[in-house]
């Protein structure tokens, strides 16, 4: 491989290396959105089953 | 077919853009001829592309500013942070190819007595700075005030960026296109109008992929704040 030829492969290797990284972090950045949905989801399940036994203690 | 268009808009974009990057490549180095400048020439088709598609990202940004500005669109600021952000990142490409462009053909990665590259690196850190303020502020109105009157600021540097070279009385940086429009054979254009296509499709993408991932932050925020 020629010095040029380094230099030219160098260019476009920091190109992709770039978009893969973007890339790498919107997927840790998914993986965190999903684990904070989950725990949401979770808050939201405790909050209902809380609320319909107040109301069972209540009518009892 | 428009339907499933409309609702796989960003998958379809992605594919847009693999395809033309792909296309883009194949042209570059199987198409357009090497010229007087030699194999190192073939950085010029990614890094100007990259570097045009750097100066939209800011100018969509200005005017999503302009918008949070003069019609009060909430929406605007997230978008107007993202497209900021795009252009941060291919402006960073644009100076890394650039300087290993330079390498090879001037010997060094940098010259700072050519008005044309320290232009770009001006708006480049100009625009870095951009988020240093956005985030020294705490969120609400005066942070969308402060951050899109920074950005309308940062586009009229971006013809000035554009124009330093022509208006330069003296200058090393190759001249890509002039009055008589562009200087490099017709297939050079072509390989070159493609490449930067799909440099602007893949800013497309990534752009609506990291307002998607913002949006749905700022729901699950308000989610949370509505569960307590």
């Amino acid at each position: 491989m020629t010095t040029e030829e380094k230099y030219v492969a160098a260019a476009y290797l920091v190109i992709f290396a770039v978009v893969l990284a973007y890339v790498v972090i919107i997927g840790l950045k998914l993986q965190r959105l999903e684990r904070e949905l989950a725990e949401l989801a979770e808050l939201a399940r405790a909050k209902q089953a809380a609320e319909e036994e107040r109301r069972a203690v209540a009518v009892g | 077919m428009s339907t499933w268009l409309r609702n796989n808009r960003l998958a379809a974009l992605a594919a847009l853009a693999f395809a033309l990057i792909s296309t883009a490549i194949g042209l570059v180095f199987f198409y357009a001829p090497v010229d007087e400048d030699g194999l190192n020439q073939k950085i010029f088709y990614f890094h100007v592309g990259i570097a045009l598609t750097a100066y939209a990202c800011f100018a969509w940004g200005g005017w999503k500013a302009l918008r949070v500005l003069w019609k009060r669109d909430e929406n605007a600021d997230l978008e107007s942070y993202v497209a900021i952000h795009q252009g941060v990142i291919f402006g960073a490409l644009t100076l890394v190819t650039g300087s290993i462009w330079a390498r090879y053909r001037w010997g060094h990665w940098w010259e700072w007595h050519e008005d044309q590259l320290v232009l770009f690196f001006v708006l480049f850190l100009f625009y870095a700075a951009y988020f240093m303020l956005r985030f020294s502020v705490p969120p609400g109105p005066r942070r969308v005030n402060l951050s899109a009157v920074y950005a309308l600021f940062g586009v009229a540097l971006v013809p000035v960026s554009i124009l330093a070279i022509r208006l330069s009385q003296r200058f090393i940086h190759p001249v890509a296109f002039d009055r008589g429009g562009p200087n490099m054979a017709g297939s050079q254009f072509f390989a070159f109008c493609v490449s930067w296509a799909a440099m602007l499709v893949l800013a497309a993408t990534l752009y609506h992929v990291e307002l998607a991932g913002k949006r749905i932050d700022v729901r699950l925020r308000e989610l949370r704040e509505a569960l307590r």
